[in-house]
């Protein structure tokens, strides 16, 4: 048996993760998420806003982190329009804007008083990487001539005054890398005191805890912190209970729990391996 | 025929009965699309926007007179294939087909290099890129640009919702009037700073050039040099400075109450000496033996289970994108499952 498993072809486990991650998806198992205070601070971030506060929300990511951060996005949009906040769309990402126009169709299809202009605007992509939060921390009327649309700056109620972002009452970004998380820290909340909470991918969570509670709010790490950000608004918003929409990171963690028992499984018995070989000595098989 | 040729023979044969079984027993790889038509009417230089469900009617058309129009599809759900505004949409059923194919064929690279995966990595790289492209053209080209240096014909032929700035509104609407020339009105719009970024553009395409690609060197300069010192004085407050500060934590913590508050202090001795164990083990100026060795193994204790945090975080991520893709391949495409409840009375 050992033998066989020491030579096993790795395709077969690939095979086996099919299987992990495939099974839980066609058969739609689900798990309660208990929100950790790291979530549940997020939460507060924008709850306790008062409403009507001004919101920007830069989704920095692109389709190929999609799968791990939508499920942020859309619960940061569907909690601030809940909670009546005026909210600013932009991002630092050439394939962001898309990310955007998934939002937006939220807010059309979720919060039809929400007008555009009035209660939400989306000022596109912004080039220049972190240049670009330089640019809109001093002076945003530099760095965006129109909105996504091409509507005027000065046409629209949200943005008629708006000069520069250092007076936003919080700052929402869902990250995927760099320009991101990191960046708005650095050039946007920790020198103007700008309060922030992030979403980010897995890889990027560990690199932003540092700057927890002092430069930045909090932060959901990986979809595991997106299904328990879903779970606290579906209880202090029961319609998101209701809603499956509502729900995409917690189905995205049953295939998360299996998936990760086989990888346990899998440590183990390449453990388990490693030392029986080890016991058999330089020979090998006994 | 080799052992993989075989497999992928087996696969191939496998994959298409399957689908093909599929096709016969039951419906799955259809978009639908919503209609919409748009008629914009300009007044007073503020556009009124009314759109329509549908494609244009006589009736509509004569309901908005002097109006421009197009129509959009926005995408619809199976479900809704009743409603008369919603229609089968060849463009986005190839589009999903293509998006299904293009997943299996990266997934392939699973089995072994294969030109399907090579295929779907280039189409990948090459549509990124030109994505990009066209975004980096409206929005850096045209927005912080043209808009700037060119305002008249930038309004009048990419961006009419470009406000004219205070200093050539007058101008403008002279210009409108037919009172001033075009060259007349941009010269009094223009600003001419932009003149810079244009001209370190064009000096960096220089290196494209066989002879003058020295030119390129002097606006590469000045940019490492500006993005240098902008990330120097950047890091050093907020990476240097602040976590400084935010690792100087009482080590014995009191709760409002006065009571002893043991899980505050243990967190803040945790982070004191994660830090200072740390930092000793990236001290090579001293050898690590006795209590300095001992407290640089502490250190890389805290670098392994940071290391360890770290990766499994990015394993949750990996998962994640494979989990989505799998959603993507069995909802969007074969129709089995249904968590959004899309094909809904299907």
């Amino acid at each position: 048996m050992i033998d066989v498993l020491s030579n096993l072809d790795r395709r077969w486990v690939f095979a086996a993760m099919f299987v992990a991650v495939g099974w839980p998806i066609l058969s739609g198992v689900r798990f309660k998420e208990e929100p950790s205070e790291g979530v549940r601070r997020v939460f507060r971030a924008i709850e306790d806003l008062p409403e009507g506060s001004t919101v920007l929300m830069a989704l920095d990511y692109d389709p190929s982190s999609q799968g791990e951060l939508q499920p942020m996005a859309s619960a940061f949009t569907r909690h601030a329009a809940e909670r009546g906040h005026k909210i600013y769309f932009m991002t630092l990402w050439p394939a962001g804007s898309p990310m955007i126009e998934r939002s937006l169709r939220i807010v059309e299809q979720e919060y039809p008083d929400y007008v555009y202009g009035e209660d939400y605007v989306n000022l596109g992509y912004a080039p220049g990487l972190e240049g670009a939060i330089k640019a809109v921390v001093d002076d945003l009327r530099g760095q965006f001539a129109t909105d996504a649309r091409g509507n005027s700056l000065d046409s629209m109620p949200l943005t008629e005054g708006l000069r520069n972002i250092q007076n936003m009452d919080l700052l929402v970004n869902v990250s995927a890398g760099d320009p991101g998380a990191k960046q708005w820290v650095q050039y946007a909340a920790t020198p103007h005191d700008i309060a922030m909470v992030t979403g980010t991918t897995g890889v990027q969570a560990p690199s932003l805890y540092p700057y927890i509670p002092e430069q930045l709010d909090g932060v959901l790490g990986a979809i595991k912190a997106a299904a328990e950000y879903e779970q606290v608004l579906s209880v202090a918003y029961p319609k998101f209970a209701e809603s499956v929409k509502a729900q995409e990171g917690l189905r995205r963690m049953g295939p998360q729990l299996v998936a990760h028992l086989l990888m346990i499984g899998l440590i183990v018995v390449g453990n388990v391996i490693y030392f029986v070989e080890r016991s058999r000595g330089p020979g090998g098989r006994r | 025929m080799n052992e993989n040729n075989r497999v992928w023979w087996i696969l191939f044969l496998v994959g298409g009965g399957a689908l093909l079984v599929r096709a016969a027993t039951t419906e799955f790889g259809k978009s639908y699309a919503r209609d919409q038509t748009v008629y914009v009417t300009v007044e007073g230089g503020t556009a009124e926007v009314d759109a329509v469900p549908g494609l244009p009617t006589a009736e509509s058309d004569a309901a908005h007179p002097d109006a421009a129009r197009w129509t959009r599809s926005l995408a619809a759900d199976p479900g809704e294939r009743d409603d008369p505004h919603v229609r089968f949409s060849w463009a986005d059923t190839i589009g999903l087909w293509c998006a299904a194919l293009l997943t299996l064929a990266i997934f392939s690279f699973l089995f072994g290099d294969n030109p399907g995966y090579r295929l779907a990595e280039a189409i990948f790289v090459g549509v990124s890129a030109g994505y990009a492209m066209i975004a980096g053209f409206w929005e850096g080209i045209v927005q912080l640009l043209l808009a700037k240096l060119i305002p008249v014909a930038t309004k009048e032929h990419f961006l009419p919702g470009l406000e004219p700035d205070p200093r050539w509104a007058d101008d403008w609407a002279r210009y409108q009037s037919g009172d001033l020339g075009y060259v007349a009105a941009e010269w009094a719009a223009t600003t001419l700073l932009s003149l810079v970024p244009l001209v370190f553009g064009v000096m960096l395409l220089m290196r494209l050039s066989p002879k003058g690609g020295w030119i390129s060197r002097w606006p590469l300069a000045f940019f490492i040099g500006a993005t240098a010192g902008l990330r120097l004085i950047v890091h050093f407050e907020s990476d240097f400075i602040r976590q400084i500060q935010a690792t100087l934590l009482p080590l014995i913590v009191f709760k409002e109450d006065n009571s002893f508050d043991l899980a505050q202090t243990l967190a803040n001795v945790t982070i004191v000496v994660g830090v200072l164990s740390s930092l000793v083990y990236f001290f090579f100026s001293k050898e690590h033996e006795g209590v300095f060795g001992g407290v640089s193994r502490l250190g890389i204790w805290f670098l392994m289970i940071t290391f360890g945090a770290s990766f499994g975080y990015t394993v949750m991520g990996r998962i994640t994108l494979f989990a989505q893709r799998l959603e993507f391949l069995f909802d969007d495409w074969l129709w089995i499952i249904d968590p959004l409840q899309r094909r809904a009375g299907l």
